[in-house]
């Protein structure tokens, strides 16, 4: 039996989220670079699945079987494709440097009784939704993947409840009571999603008789397993349910902007860049993989679906008054570009939603942890309380910056790519769908630069005049992230050579073609 | 018709005495029923012996390994074969020794030990005058606020009647999924249902609030009884016979000898609709579904908590398994009939206790109505009418009781003053003072919810699936969305222990003896196995899930 490395690289996370937890009370410190080790550790095991993985090579590789529950007919099973890959070298980079970020969030405010230990809870939290998370992109089971689609919910919901932004504007007991709505918000809007999913899973049990990814979607291309056109819609629409509330698509996005609103900036970036991927990577994998003619049957509704999350998540940004909020709306637009890309059913725009996943992930955390180390400075999230911040601290205004370029996918940074991709994918196909999404892009550069110029630029504020630019921990956080993005933004290649075969098989399992002779886009 | 064959009706020509022939008994088969029935009839024969120094002791001993060698009497039957090759019919029809039956005998003897513990914790109130007290009355025959009442807790009276009622109440549940014929069904639905009625009376503090609930509870209980009776009546007035053997035979038309006295209206359909649809609601009633469920808030928040975790455990198994025995044994040829009436109940049921549980502000109330939408849930596997539906049932009532054991057990910790604080605003921040019992009180909150890699989610997963798999599709459908609506108020206590600040004159977390904690370890223990490797249990219940005819 080969080296189990896909189980090993969620279960490192996992056994760190325990040893962290059980760090005594008084040992924080030590709890925090303890929770770093294994963030660290686990970037290697993620680095190590990338160079075994072979781009060239099957499907699913590294893959993994054992028996779990016979009753049920389901079996622990791991494999990972081209995306996979993807997702879960995003996740395994993304969270030390949302460790680092979040150094101090957890710090108990004043020393409370002994057994309370909200910094251990944090960090364990945080490593348990990394572990879960990348077992989610590994599992190729349906019943395992559901399985940790809902449970990755409650630590979540523990970290947007239990550890709010300090810098809430109004008084804390106000702040406590908008946390925990948020809290709750998202954790009702994800678990009916989910339920909803479970009633699907349950049907597809009964029509297909077990829950194997592989052995079902080869059933059904060899004609083995037939569904009916009403039975695989239904069951379709229970699945992509589920997915539209994580991803989140507009109408079912409201949860979002609460959430990262009232989040701690790391916290933000852990629901945005890291757990909202679960439900894009999820359509690309169980929506197109298990019923492609209930998938072609609901484009349409889904293009129209995403361009209104593209355009409506842009205009509500460029209305925000709250830094986090804003970076939310832009968030529902960009998830509106990635599900478009998917949805338009050609290479270059599932190879560019999947790059799309990676260089959102990036740019979102690079342009929030900023944030929200500007807002720890201030302690408030409203833009109109800065102004001038570059005089004062120009570093910090510098990185903010990029990341905002980043985020309206200027030319040079990796966002630029996938958007890219993504437009000429769906202008192949649906040419008018390409032009509306367009307005998205116009719309992203507005908000962000008038986001800057508000809080960056003009006369300093007397409340700013004292503010510390970046210290060497939160450079540490930023230097890597901007590199990665130029980096990506030049030389997207290692990328797309991992993700451009895995979108090949999604096409032949929707049968679709190009439209047009294939292009190599981007290579 | 004349006057001598009237009369033959009721006469018979005498046969000489000796020729009466001794009924056979099978002792081995009914070990775990007559061990503990033995042991409760010793127990109350302890209770007038034994000096009351050594009572305590003695009764929680005694209990204890009664109840723990009926349950190796119930292994050693599974292991024998009773539960599957061997099963049979024991005790002249009156029993049924098979495979539901030894599953739900285990389940409810193991939860019944746990539940003991509880009975037996001594630590959470404070000593009176060095005696340390449990949460029973000091003098249950004492009118509450009595000199006579006042004097017996001041100078920290226990009794321990509780733990021969406890057995008595175990027995007849062992006797109740057993049940072969209807009467037998009747007599053990009384000996289980008589001592749970005083058990609810006997509460430490709030004993008027007790007595109310142990009042309502028998007033009720002894309507549904009559009901049950009633129909029973006209069941034997169908077929001539209480047995379900026969029953079954009559209702699938193999039977074509009459009885001459029951000529008139033997086979007679209507007479089968009446009487099943009223012995189903005395069934129905015990289960706590709705349209049957209004004594179950009152009773559950009333009843001293460790009886209540206890009731709302194994009462609800003894009554999931008599159910099932008559819907899958009596009743396979009436599918057709009861089916539609079982998806408006199950419905409703799901509904209803999800719905009505939102509202809630006291924590005994909010599990008593999450039980009612659990009961729900179990009406769907009930009906999907299948093998798996009767395996999916059994193990999820083995999940549930001892995740509603574990529950209430961690509710008798929470104290303030007043004993138990058991309104939910009394709980704002246990999270902060107390993160172990909050937290242990998470997983079982979040099991109820059905959270993945809990057991609630692997017991309701099964069901779910053998009511869709059984053509109960739109059951499924419902059953997921109260789910939904039951998650939020689970998360509401959740959120409420975790994110809420605590309050300055909130109520302190007691310190268990190691009996309490047993019990909640059991519960968490069995949670979190059940949760993540669900397979060896499931295999159990798969395979004693054929019931013997």
């Amino acid at each position: 039996m080969s080296f189990p490395l896909l189980t090993v690289t969620a279960a490192v996370p996992a056994v760190g989220a325990i040893l962290t937890a059980a760090v005594p009370a008084a040992r924080r410190t030590a709890a925090k670079w303890l929770a770093l080790f294994f963030s660290l550790a686990t970037l290697v095991l993620a680095a190590a699945v990338t160079v075994r993985f072979e781009p060239g090579g099957d499907r699913y590789q590294l893959t993994e079987s054992h028996a779990w529950i016979k009753e049920f007919g389901v079996r622990y099973e791991l494999g990972v494709d081209g995306i996979g890959v993807a997702l879960i070298a995003l996740t395994a980079l993304l969270i030390p440097f949302v460790i680092l970020a979040g150094w101090h969030d957890a710090d108990p405010l004043e020393t409370k009784s002994s057994r309370w230990r909200p910094t251990q809870g944090f960090f364990a939290l945080i490593l348990m939704v990394e572990a879960m998370v990348i077992l989610s992109f590994e599992a190729t089971d349906v019943f395992l993947f559901y399985i940790l689609f809902e449970a990755m919910l409650i630590p979540m919901y523990f970290l947007i409840g239990g550890f709010g932004d300090r810098a809430h504007a109004g008084s804390d007991e106000n702040a406590a009571a908008q946390r925990s709505y948020a809290a709750v918000k998202f954790l009702l809007y994800n678990l009916v999603g989910g339920l909803i999913m479970l009633a699907a899973v349950i049907g597809l049990y009964v029509v297909a008789g077990n829950f194997s990814l592989t052995e079902i979607a080869e059933a059904r291309a060899n004609g083995q397993l037939e569904m009916a056109t009403s039975t695989e819609r239904w069951l379709f629409l229970g699945f992509f349910f589920a997915f539209a509330v994580k991803a989140p698509l507009w109408p079912l996005h409201t949860w979002l902007p609460n959430a990262m609103g009232e989040a701690t900036a790391p916290v933000a970036v852990l629901i945005t860049a890291v757990v909202d991927k679960v439900g894009t990577f999820a359509m690309l994998r169980f929506c197109l993989q298990l019923f492609p003619e209930a998938s072609t049957w609901a484009t349409p509704a889904i293009i129209v679906l995403a361009l209104i999350s593209i355009v409506y998540g842009a205009l509500l940004a460029v209305g925000q008054r709250d830094i986090k909020r804003l970076i939310a709306y832009a968030s529902i637009s960009h998830f509106g570009f990635i599900i478009l890309g998917i949805f338009a059913m050609t290479s270059q725009g599932q190879s560019g939603a999947t790059l799309y996943m990676v260089n959102h992930g990036i740019s979102t955390a690079a342009l929030m942890l900023v944030a929200g180390f500007l807002i720890s400075r201030r302690g408030s999230r409203l833009i109109a309380d800065y102004g001038g911040v570059q005089k004062v601290a120009p570093v910090l205004a510098g990185t903010f910056l990029i990341g905002g370029l980043a985020t309206l996918s200027l030319p040079g940074l990796a966002p630029f790519v996938s958007e890219f991709l993504v437009l000429v994918g769906t202008y192949a196909r649906y040419p008018v769908a390409g032009i509306v999404a367009t307005t998205g892009i116009v719309l992203a550069a507005l908000y962000t630069l008038v986001l800057y110029q508000r809080t960056m630029t003009g006369p300093v504020k007397e409340e700013v005049r004292s503010l510390p630019d970046l210290r060497p921990r939160e450079l540490t956080v930023i230097v890597p992230l901007i590199a990665l993005l130029i980096f990506l933004g030049v030389y997207p290649k290692p990328l797309t050579d991992i993700v451009n075969p895995a979108v090949r098989h999604t096409m032949s399992d929707v049968q679709q073609k190009d439209p047009r002779p294939e292009v190599e886009a981007a290579k | 018709m004349s006057a001598t064959a009237v009369h033959s009706l009721w006469t018979t020509a005498a046969e000489p005495i000796g020729k009466i022939t001794a009924p056979k008994i099978e002792y081995a088969q009914l070990a775990p029923v007559l061990i503990v029935v033995g042991a409760a009839v010793l127990s109350v024969l302890v209770e007038a012996l034994v000096p009351r120094r050594g009572r305590y002791h003695t009764q929680v001993f005694l209990t204890v390994v009664a109840l723990a060698a009926g349950f190796a009497a119930v292994v050693g039957l599974a292991a024998g074969g009773y539960g599957s090759t061997k099963a049979q019919i024991a005790a002249m029809g009156a029993i049924a020794v098979d495979g539901p039956a030894l599953f739900l005998q285990g389940t409810i003897l193991l939860a019944s030990i746990v539940a003991v513990f509880t009975f037996a914790e001594r630590r959470l109130d404070p000593a009176h005058h060095g005696h340390r007290v449990d949460s029973f009355a000091a003098e249950a025959a004492a009118v509450p606020g009595s000199e006579q009442e006042k004097a017996a807790v001041k100078a920290g009276f226990t009794t321990t009647e509780v733990f021969p009622l406890v057995l008595f109440a175990v027995a007849g549940m062992l006797v109740f999924p057993a049940a072969n014929d209807l009467l037998t069904l009747f007599i053990a639905l009384e000996v289980f249902s008589l001592p749970l009625y005083v058990l609810c009376a006997v509460a430490r503090r709030k004993r008027m609030m007790s007595q109310e609930a142990a009042v309502k509870y028998f007033l009720l209980g002894a309507f549904s009884s009559a009901f049950l009776l009633f129909g029973i009546a006209l069941l034997y007035g169908y077929a001539g016979s209480v047995s379900y053997a026969r029953i079954a035979d009559v209702v699938d038309g193999n039977v074509t000898a009459m009885d001459p006295a029951l000529a008139a209206t033997m086979g007679n359909d209507a007479l089968l609709l009446i009487g099943f649809a009223m012995v189903l609601m005395g069934l129905l009633f015990k289960v706590g579904a709705v349209p049957f469920h209004m004594w179950t808030p009152d009773v559950y928040q009333g009843a001293p908590t460790p009886v209540t975790g206890f009731m709302a455990a194994a009462t609800k198994v003894a009554a999931f398994g008599a159910m099932l025995r008559l819907l899958y044994v009596v009743l396979p040829g009436l599918t057709w009939d009861w089916r539609p009436v079982m998806w408006a109940v199950a419905i409703v049921t799901m509904l209803g206790g999800a719905i009505v549980a939102i509202t809630q502000t006291d924590i005994k109330r909010l599990l008593a109505y999450s039980s009612i939408a659990h009961a729900g849930f179990l009406l769907a596997g009930v009906i999907a009418a299948t093998p798996d539906g009767v395996s999916s049932v059994l193990f999820y009532l083995g999940a549930y009781s001892f995740v509603t054991i574990g529950a209430f057990a961690v509710v008798t910790l929470v104290r303030d003053a007043g004993g138990e604080a058991t309104h939910l605003s009394k709980w704002a921040g246990l999270g902060r003072r107390s993160p172990l019992v909050a937290a242990v009180f998470a997983v079982f909150l979040l099991a109820f919810a059905g959270i993945p890699l809990t057991s609630g989610f692997a017991g309701k997963f099964a069901v779910f699936k053998a009511a869709a798999e059984g053509g109960a599709g739109g059951l499924v459908v419902v059953g997921v969305l109260s789910s939904a609506v039951a998650a939020f108020f689970y998360i509401r206590v959740i959120v409420l222990m975790f994110f809420s600040e605590p309050k300055v004159d909130g109520p302190t977390v007691a310190v268990p003896s190691p009996l309490t904690m047993t019990t909640i370890g059991v519960g968490v223990a069995v949670t979190l196995v059940l949760g993540l490797a669900p397979q060896y249990f499931l295999d159990l219940a798969g395979q004693a899930s054929v019931f013997v005819r």
